[in-house]
């Protein structure tokens, strides 16, 4: 509204209601900050901010003197890490939870669901790795990696096992393209040695199925050794068990997708497992977890992306099952009534063409979920860390707990 | 010339940290705060400073002492923040001092004054000497020190100063004197040394009857279990011979795990900045000009190239008023020991010191700050706790959620169909 022409002059004041409100709105709200969002309208305590107003004196810089935040600004700083990081997120656990499929094809003698989870296993860690070195900031150093081992550094230690993972899987995905191009890899004069490299085989797929798992759920430790208030929540309470499952289901559903329906009958009860493993976890986590550290979780863009990735794994896991159940009953009916009329054996082919499509389309859901989890897991960290209140708020409510139970040893402001 | 002599130090210096480094790994995580355990073998004391915040007169000196150095570059586009004086905004791969500005009303310092008198309350630790030694010679000769140096600069209270006249000299003589005793010469004016209680006494400096400035320059906490040396997988980040953190930019692969390991947010990675010095300059090659060290992270050294030169940083050495103070950390811990112990004596209940506990989530920080009011409200964490600290029970669930995907896996082909 507007009450005289010079009124157009003045700047948007939304700039100025964003600050205050930040101001307000941390954990001031209880504890000797504003009381409320009533004292916002009280003049009395505000007098002061027109005085000088004629120019007599000078003017207060600042129209809200009381925040319990520093104008707002962020407290932890948010890693550089973008998209790329939660895609290796994704593709690590892919790449792992495929190697152990891939094993147990190999014991379990299912050719079609071997070569497909290996040469997934390590497509995935390749365009992984390639994000990982993509994201750092001088990418010609990403060797560096390799110059420590330090227990204390995730990162270091996921690199380790990166690259022993990455090791194995390369071997044994090698010996799966020789064997799909009939043994014709050009080895020329080492052709000898073709027999050496398929007996490294089952060792270099053990090695690798070692380093599998640890693969999967050391990325939950990645982002929960950190000062990012949300991830460092999630990481104390169950996030790497939270990223194992996802990628139980991310690498089951794509088995699904990639393998013909009678071998993937493993795949579909890993991906179920590692889907219902998922929601569990996630909402056991996240009930640990203090509310505010919760919250970016469940707002905002992020939680969009995990409602995304509750949603499709929801749909995919009932989808999964059902299919699963199909299935079997379809196995125990063709080997029942085996021969039978033209006519139906036509009808269960196309019926089993049908369940393809499904299995294909529940797999994609699955492996989708996943990394929608992912994307959103590392955006509500990030997004976590914009906000001071996210910060200070379950700091102050732990110190004040501890406190409260008389430990007053341990705070970081004392008095002399 | 000098950025040469500066790196090549930088480097010779960096082998004996990495041999310390490596010691106190297997010794010092994770731990009891152990500064005195596996730091035993340093060629040093542990170096620090301490940042009494009563007496910053908000010049930033220390801000452009520390770019001028360290050739850090530019911040920003110089645009206005609308946070008081402070148009810096924050610490970061560029900055690594900055001067926060936060104005205050009477009914928030009241506040700040419950709060810390609440502390006291709470009965938190006092790690040093007791308080009845709040006149010791060593805290009477910093004082002196103090007084000399900050040239009779005595608009500054602990309730604040105007940065208008630069807090010297300009009107309302009579007032100022009150404020002078309040807190600057603690002890001296007083002549036989007792502290009398000020509490009552109008300690409002001129003209800003109802409201204080906190002035405070922030830098990094050089933690004793520092989040970003923990994370570090390169060894880039490293602790020197000076018990500081300090990164090696020629090794650091910039991947930004050190960012988000540490809990005050200090370190960050340099992927911007501008150097806008003259170009026409014809005994500057072009290559100086540019941003040095891109995509590493970037944090305060404690200015360990002039350590290694029997220096002190740049920042302690430009601050005229000694609010930074640099030295043995043990000695500052107790100057801020004494330093507060004296505020409080004298009424000024919302004075405390950041950082100084050894027992607390970092293990103590080698910058101990004297705040006067609540640690948020300067923008630092309340309870800040090395992220590390949970690393063995995080590493337990890893290892817990890779033996149950792998059992979950041969479950999956036990009971899938043949």
């Amino acid at each position: 509204m507007t009450t005289s022409p010079y009124d157009s002059y003045r700047p948007p004041d939304g700039d100025r209601k964003r600050r205050r409100r930040g101001g307000g709105r941390g954990p001031a709200g209880g504890r000797g900050g504003r009381g409320g969002p009533g004292a916002r309208g009280g003049s009395g305590g505000r007098g002061w901010l027109n005085r000088g107003a004629d120019g007599g004196r000078e003017m207060p810089m600042v129209e809200d003197v009381e925040f319990t935040s520093y104008y707002g600004r962020p407290i932890v700083k948010a890693p550089p890490w973008g998209d790329e990081i939660s895609l290796y997120l994704f593709l690590g656990g892919l790449a792992g939870g495929s190697a152990l499929l891939g094993l147990g094809a190999q014991i379990t003698g299912r050719p079609a669901l071997r070569s497909t989870t290996r040469l997934v296993s390590l497509g995935a860690l390749g365009a992984g790795a390639l994000a990982l070195v993509e994201d750092l900031g001088r990418p010609e150093r990403f060797l560096n990696m390799m110059r420590t081992v330090k227990i204390t550094s995730p990162m270091s230690l996921g690199s380790w096992i990166l690259g022993g993972f990455g090791s194995g899987a390369g071997v044994v995905a090698v010996i799966e393209v020789d064997r799909l191009t009939g043994e014709r890899i050009p080895l020329g004069p080492l052709k000898p040695l073709r027999h050496v490299l398929h007996a490294l085989e089952t060792p270099a797929a053990i090695a690798s199925v070692l380093l599998a798992a640890p693969l999967a759920s050391y990325t939950g430790v990645l982002l929960g050794a950190t000062a990012v208030p949300t991830w460092n929540a999630a990481g104390r309470n169950g996030l790497p068990v939270v990223f194992a499952a996802s990628a139980s289901a991310a690498a089951g559903g794509t088995a699904m997708v990639t393998t013909p329906l009678d071998q993937a009958g493993p795949a579909r009860i890993f991906a179920l497992a590692g889907t219902a493993a998922e929601l569990v976890a996630m909402k056991v986590m996240k009930d640990r977890m203090h509310p505010v550290e919760v919250e970016p979780m469940e707002t905002g863009e992020p939680g969009a992306k995990l409602h995304r990735a509750e949603m499709l794994a929801v749909a995919g896991g009932v989808a999964t099952a059902a299919l699963e159940v199909g299935v079997r009953l379809l196995d125990r009916r063709a080997a029942r009534a085996s021969g039978g009329s033209a006519t139906v054996r036509g009808g269960r082919t196309a019926l089993r063409v049908g369940l393809q499509v499904a299995s294909a389309a529940a797999g994609a859901a699955l492996a989708g979920a996943s990394a929608y989890t992912r994307f959103g897991m590392l955006e509500a960290g990030i997004a976590s860390t914009k906000d001071p209140r996210h910060v200070v708020e379950p700091q102050r409510d732990r110190l004040e707990a501890r406190q409260a139970a008389g430990i007053t040893h341990d705070s970081i402001t004392t008095i002399g | 010339m000098t950025t040469q002599v500066r790196r090549e130090t930088l480097a010779e210096g960096s082998a004996v940290g990495e041999a310390s480094m490596e010691e106190s790994l297997t010794t010092d995580r994770l731990g009891e705060p152990t500064e005195h355990r596996s730091w035993g073998a340093q060629a040093h004391e542990r170096k620090g400073f301490f940042t009494d915040t009563s007496i910053c007169i908000g010049c930033k000196a220390c801000e452009v002492a520390c770019k001028e150095w360290n050739s850090n570059p530019q911040d920003g586009t110089y645009e206005l923040l609308e946070s008081s004086y402070d148009n810096t905004g924050g610490l970061g791969a560029n900055t690594w001092r900055h001067v926060a500005f936060i104005e205050q009303d009477g009914d928030r310092i009241e506040k700040a004054r419950e709060s810390g008198r609440k502390l006291v309350g709470l009965g938190m630790p006092t790690v040093g000497p007791p308080t009845g030694a709040a006149t010791t010679p060593g805290a009477a000769a910093s004082n002196e020190d103090a007084a000399a140096s900050g040239g009779g600069c005595s608009g500054c209270g602990p309730s604040g100063c105007g940065p208008s006249g630069g807090g010297c000299g300009s009107g309302g003589g009579a007032q100022a004197g009150t404020t002078i005793e309040a807190d600057l010469l603690s002890g001296l004016l007083d002549g036989d040394g007792t502290t009398a209680d000020l509490s009552n006494v109008d300690t409002t400096p001129p003209d800003t009857a109802d409201f204080r400035w906190l002035m405070s320059s922030d830098v990094c906490k050089h933690c004793t279990h520092a989040g970003c040396l923990d994370v570090c997988p390169t060894g880039a980040l490293f602790r020197t011979e000076f018990g500081t953190v300090v990164v090696q930019n020629d090794v650091c692969n910039g991947c930004g795990t050190c960012v988000a390991g540490c809990p005050f947010g200090v370190i960050e990675r340099r992927d911007d900045g501008t150097i806008n010095t003259p170009t026409d300059r014809d005994d500057r090659s072009a290559s100086e000009m540019d941003v040095h060290d891109e995509g590493t992270a970037n944090k305060c050294t404690l200015c360990y190239d002039r350590l290694l030169e029997g220096q002190e940083p740049a920042c302690s050495q430009t601050c005229p008023t000694q609010s930074i103070k640099f030295g043995d950390r043990e000695d500052m811990v107790e100057q801020a020991e004494v330093r507060v112990r004296d505020l409080h004596a004298k009424g000024l209940t919302e004075a405390r010191l950041y950082g100084a506990n050894p027992h607390d989530g970092v293990g103590g920080t080698g910058s101990v700050f004297l705040l006067l009011d609540e640690p948020e409200v300067y923008g630092l964490p309340p309870d800040p706790r090395v992220p590390t600290k949970d690393l063995p029970g995080m590493w337990a669930s890893a290892g817990a959620a890779a033996l149950g995907m792998i059992g979950v896996a041969a479950l999956s082909f036990l009971g899938g169909r043949r």
